[in-house]
């Protein structure tokens, strides 16, 4: 490789998560020596033990914020990192550990832990950009690897990220399917979730429930009429939009009014 | 050699002889069977796998179907898929650009997709004025598009006229069913124990020639003509064109389109079903090595935020924005860019919209309204 510009340096960083997303990427096996070519992975725990020190070009980062070392930690990324995308849904909204948000953390830690005092928690958990300045986000739960390897491709190129931010619909309606909205009366959440799974599970003929999170514009009032009129209760409509990406302020804004937590 | 506008009639058992022609002249044969709750355009080899003996019900946002225990194959009126996958893809390469190494050039060659022989059977009238509207857009400007162009040539439409109408229909408005009266290869009416059958085309005459089909009889040629008046006239859904497009020119700032922004979701759907919406996205897909680059095609729609996003801003930023666009180019400047309706009264926007969005009652609202 002497002579040759150096490959941009690529870091892999985890916050609270299930390391999902990071399986995505390494579940890309047809590309993986591709992408370790054109660049030099020089932090991803979940690939290998052997980290190097930053700074880096980019920043991939997974899970989101719920200690008060996290807090510090995203930090030191932040600054290292001319690019830092964050990957998924933890990292993007919060994560389905959002729900203790609306809780009694205290509370919880007493239920769960026989030594609750050893355990060093803030009483939310919340997406990174809430901390620091994120210059892309890639939703998903997890994330859609052909996505990510998309993003990264485009950083190579110095371009910028190129994702759908329209609906669920449209992926889903390209691939011939009948809307299973209309034709079974079935609660989907297609019509407000950003599009990059590829339909995925309407496509099976299940009800999407939101993994990837709000689309560039959606309208959840609308949608949360329609899903009374098929006949759920104002509760079950809320907790359709508690779920991963509930801490999203179009969803988490809409259950608040649901459930009364708006005054 | 029969004469183009002569009736014959063509027995519901010798159907199943109409599909062997077609496949034999080498054509991939698709025709509407019932698949997931809906009726689809599939490829099919046998009458038995049509929706024989389905009925569907549409209304704002609701499709259902189910059995109806009749002998009639085409009683299914539409599902959510037209003719326009056929000929515009929802997704497709353009161009591949191979690169010449490192410091070199490029080179680009067009992806033209393979020439099919496809064969359409169950095409409803308002589909073929759809697929007129789409040729205008496509084929017959400054710039044809060869993709397109390379769909249609080898499309081969077995039309039926409509003799039953879904609640959401209201071709009569616009003028384009529910009796296929032109583009079509052969049209079929089906009525009590068959069809009455007749060619539109060359190719469609050569179709029923090899099938020698005995002339319909008169009073076959009365029932037809009865049943597609009864089909006409009982459409119960309207859309008053007269006032078009002024009406919409004249309501830019209505409040109407403020309350219509409140129930749209702006999913995208009507778009995806409607069989005239073209609008669409291109976008380079390149490879990781940097070696070749793919530019992609793919179904668009005016509800999407990317798509209003011109050299650094958003020109219709809001929901608002979007269905006015929607329904403005729908109904309104479509005819002084094309010179017809973007509208053919298909009824998919409706039935297909989760939310039960009528475009004809928005239309009759501003008017409503504005008097």
């Amino acid at each position: 490789m002497s002579g040759e510009r150096p490959r941009p340096r690529l870091a892999v960083f985890k916050f609270a998560s299930c390391d999902g997303c990071q399986l995505q990427l390494l579940n890309l096996e047809h590309e993986l020596l591709a992408l370790a070519e054109r660049f030099e992975i020089a932090h991803f725990l979940e690939a290998s033990s052997r980290t190097q020190d930053g700074p880096y070009d980019v920043a991939l980062v997974e899970g989101s914020i719920t200690t008060p070392a996290d807090v510090q930690r995203i930090r030191q990324v932040r600054e290292q990192a001319t690019t830092l995308v964050t990957i998924g849904a933890c990292a993007t909204s919060g994560g389905i550990q959002h729900l203790r948000n609306q809780a009694d953390v205290e509370d919880w830690k007493r239920q769960v832990y026989p030594r609750p005092e050893w355990i060093e928690t803030l009483a939310t958990s919340t997406p990174i950009s809430e901390h620091v300045r994120v210059d892309h986000e890639i939703q998903g739960c997890p994330v859609n690897g052909d996505q990510v390897l998309r993003v990264l491709t485009r950083a190579l190129l110095g371009a910028a990220p190129d994702l759908p931010g329209a609906s669920v619909c449209m992926e889903c309606k390209r691939q011939g399917n009948v809307c299973i909205v209309v034709a079974r009366g079935l609660p989907c959440m297609g019509p407000v979730t950003r599009a990059g799974c590829g339909a995925l599970c309407p496509s099976l003929g299940r009800d999407c429930y939101a993994c990837f999170g709000p689309s560039e514009d959606p309208n959840p009032d609308a949608l949360a009429r329609g899903l009374r009129a098929l006949g759920l209760s104002s509760r079950d409509v809320a907790r359709r939009f508690r779920g991963i990406n509930g801490h999203r302020r179009p969803f988490r804004a809409l259950a608040d009014r649901l459930e009364g937590r708006d005054g | 050699m029969p004469e183009p506008t002569q009736r014959l009639w063509l027995e519901r058992s010798r159907l199943q002889q109409l599909l062997d022609s077609l496949g034999e002249r080498g054509f991939e044969v698709h025709g509407p069977v019932v698949r997931d709750g809906a009726l689809v355009l599939a490829p099919v080899r046998a009458v038995e796998e049509l929706a024989v003996g389905w009925r569907e019900s549409q209304a704002p946002g609701r499709y259902r179907i189910e059995q109806s225990g009749s002998e009639r194959v085409f009683d299914v009126v539409n599902g959510p898929g037209s003719l326009k996958p056929f000929v515009f893809a929802a997704r497709e390469p353009l161009i591949r650009v191979e690169m010449d190494g490192p410091g070199g050039g490029f080179r680009a060659h067009a992806t033209l997709p393979e020439e099919r022989a496809v064969a359409v059977v169950g095409v409803r009238a308002c589909d073929l004025a759809a697929l007129a509207v789409q040729d205008r857009v496509f084929l017959h400007d400054r710039y044809p598009d060869p993709y397109y162009a390379a769909r249609r040539r080898g499309l081969f439409l077995v039309a039926v006229s409509c003799t039953r109408s879904a609640s959401t229909c209201f071709c009569t408005s616009l003028d384009t069913g529910p009796e296929a009266t032109t583009g079509f290869d052969v049209a079929l009416s089906e009525l009590e124990g068959g069809f009455v059958a007749r060619a539109g085309s060359p190719a469609g005459e050569d179709l029923l020639a090899e099938l020698a089909l005995p002339e319909a009889p008169a009073e076959t040629c009365v029932a037809e003509r009865r049943a597609l008046d009864a089909c006409a006239e009982a459409m119960p859904r309207k859309l008053d064109p007269s006032d078009l497009p002024e009406l919409l020119y004249d309501n830019l700032d209505h409040p109407r389109w403020d309350d219509v922004a409140e129930r749209c979701l702006s999913c995208g759907n009507c778009t995806q079903v409607c069989p005239t919406c073209f609008c669409h996205d291109e976008r380079d897909e390149p490879s990781l090595d940097s070696g070749h680059s793919l530019r992609v095609r793919e179904w668009d729609s005016c509800f999407s935020l990317e798509h209003s996003y011109l050299h650094g801003m958003q020109v219709r930023s809001r929901i608002r924005d979007r269905y006015r666009q929607w329904l403005m180019h729908k109904l309104a400047t479509w005819i002084d860019q094309f010179g017809s309706s973007g509208c053919v009264g298909c009824g998919r926007c409706i039935s297909w919209c989760p939310v039960g969005i009528d475009l004809t009652q928005e239309v009759a609202a501003l008017r409503e309204r504005s008097a």
